[in-house]
């Protein structure tokens, strides 16, 4: 019983997090609305994001701004006591990155309405069967 | 459809659960991801760079070619939405909608009609009206100045706190969309024109660029900033921490006019008339 | 402590996922996003990323709504999933 609490303990954010990118698959393959698709997209990279940040978690580690850095004298810097700085910094250009995805996703959407007048995938396979 | 993606996300998904079992457990200090490279950056970033938060010392300056190209990426993205939406073919609707502003008395003006003067008193409104609303355009005019204010100090004092030149340009750029918003797109781009966005997003790049490049010229590598030294008069140590905060001012200029120019194409639909 | 409320959020950020790809109705969606997002940023918060909570609740739950309420607001709100 013990070491099933001790595995919950250690592994149950990874998975909640596979289930965050699997909400995020499942909504891009089966959606038929392409805002639906784009906002399933959102989810699998804010997931993967989370994953990321989540191995740089170290127990008993403060954020990764050098305390003391500025009082007298120098304090030895010791790598356990920081939390891994080095996938938040893959990750904000990440999440940056993220947002301009989207915007060149909704100016796709907007010129398909332009065109189609309508956002359901399968309305627009019809038009294009007819034409 | 539906079956087949679900099956497929169950697979997949039960295969990376499986996975899970080889993983480090959460939190723990020696798995390997906080083991090879990551010990020198939070051991040295004080010594080399004189910049206590490690993310802006590793992303401008460790890893400043990655940030350049990601600034980059950014520019691309709004370049691309421009080409997308923008159209110059410009239609005035003959039915036009004016607002007085002393009195708030809003006109219609048909086909034909005489269309008033452009003056402080007459002020041109959407065509889809939207009741003129003083309290949110009283408060998001007061708010503003102090966003601004809140970004400027995000971008020069990421050094020390949470932020960068990323956060600050976007906490920029929402305060000109919060404008756009409260008030409308057209008294928005009077303010901010479409070719000051592009103007500011290219400087915000090619200030990044130039800043590696004037390393090189210095006769030190791309994004060196210690050989920024020779033209600050500091040490190498406090040039590297001036080359970043060149850099965060680069990164959020671009980011600003990007995000600025991604809602007035996105708004409008490529018109730059009426948005939102 | 800490990981009580971790676990708190995880499941309203997995509840808000869910409901943000099965409203009916795309504005309600873009908000729900938001509301993902900003969880997000707190549950990063939490793990001691501040450059990244801050970016997120900067970027996902404000850019990225008022983008997509202005796409939403140029095309349509109908949808039939």
């Amino acid at each position: 019983m013990h070491d099933l609490t001790l595995i919950l303990m250690s592994k149950l954010n990874y998975w909640i997090y596979i289930l965050l990118m699997m909400i995020g698959l499942y909504a891009m393959i089966v959606k038929n609305n392409l805002v639906k698709k784009i906002i399933g997209m959102n989810i699998l990279q804010t997931a993967v994001i989370l994953f990321f940040i989540s191995i740089g978690a170290k127990n008993k580690a403060t954020i990764p701004i050098i305390e003391h850095a500025h009082g007298p004298g120098n304090h030895a810097v010791s790598a356990a006591h920081y939390i891994n700085p080095l996938p938040h910094v893959l990750m904000l250009t990440a999440i940056v990155v993220a947002v301009a995805t989207l915007g060149v996703a909704l100016a796709l959407i907007i010129k398909l309405h332009q065109q189609y007048r309508t956002l359901e995938e399968d309305e627009i396979l019809a038009q294009l069967k007819n034409e | 459809m539906k079956v087949l993606g679900a099956i497929i996300v169950l697979l997949f998904g039960s295969l990376l659960i499986y996975c899970t079992l080889d993983f480090p457990s959460w939190g723990d200090p020696a798995s390997p991801a906080s083991t090879h490279v990551s010990p020198y950056y939070i051991e040295n970033t004080l010594e080399d760079t004189a910049v206590p938060n490690i993310v802006t010392a590793v992303l401008a300056d460790y890893r400043g070619y990655d940030t350049m190209f990601e600034t980059v990426v950014i520019f691309s993205a709004g370049i691309a939405c421009f080409f997308l939406l923008r159209s110059f073919k410009r239609i005035e609707p003959d039915t036009r909608l004016y607002r007085h502003v002393p009195t708030g008395i809003t006109f219609r003006i048909e086909k034909g009609g005489r269309y008033p003067r452009e003056s402080v008193d007459f002020e041109r409104i959407d065509l889809q009206w939207v009741p003129h609303d003083l309290i949110i355009k009283t408060t998001c005019r007061m708010i503003i100045p102090f966003i601004q204010i809140f970004a400027l100090y995000v971008i020069a004092h990421g050094h020390h706190s949470p932020g960068g030149g990323f956060q600050g340009g976007v906490i920029l750029g929402a305060s000109v969309i919060i404008f756009a918003v409260s008030h409308n797109l057209r008294s928005s781009t009077n303010r901010i024109s479409e070719k000051n966005v592009v103007l500011l997003s290219t400087t915000g790049v090619l200030l990044y660029a130039a800043t590696g490049g004037l390393c090189l010229l210095l006769g030190s590598n791309f994004l060196d900033y210690s050989a920024l030294s020779q033209i600050f008069g500091v040490d190498s140590v406090t040039a590297r921490s001036f080359g970043i905060l060149l850099v965060e001012i680069g990164v959020g200029m671009a980011v600003m006019a990007v995000m600025i120019s991604l809602y007035y194409n996105l708004a409008s639909a490529g018109k730059q008339d009426e948005g939102l | 402590m800490m990981w009580l409320i971790q676990l708190i959020i995880l499941i309203i950020v997995v509840v808000t996922a869910l409901a943000a790809i099965t409203v009916k109705d795309l504005l309600g969606a873009a908000i729900l996003f938001g509301a993902y997002s900003f969880m997000m940023c707190l549950l990063w918060a939490i793990m001691g990323a501040v450059d990244v909570a801050f970016t997120e609740a900067s970027v996902g739950a404000g850019i990225s709504t008022v983008l997509f309420v202005a796409a939403v607001f140029r095309t349509s709100r109908r949808t039939k999933d």
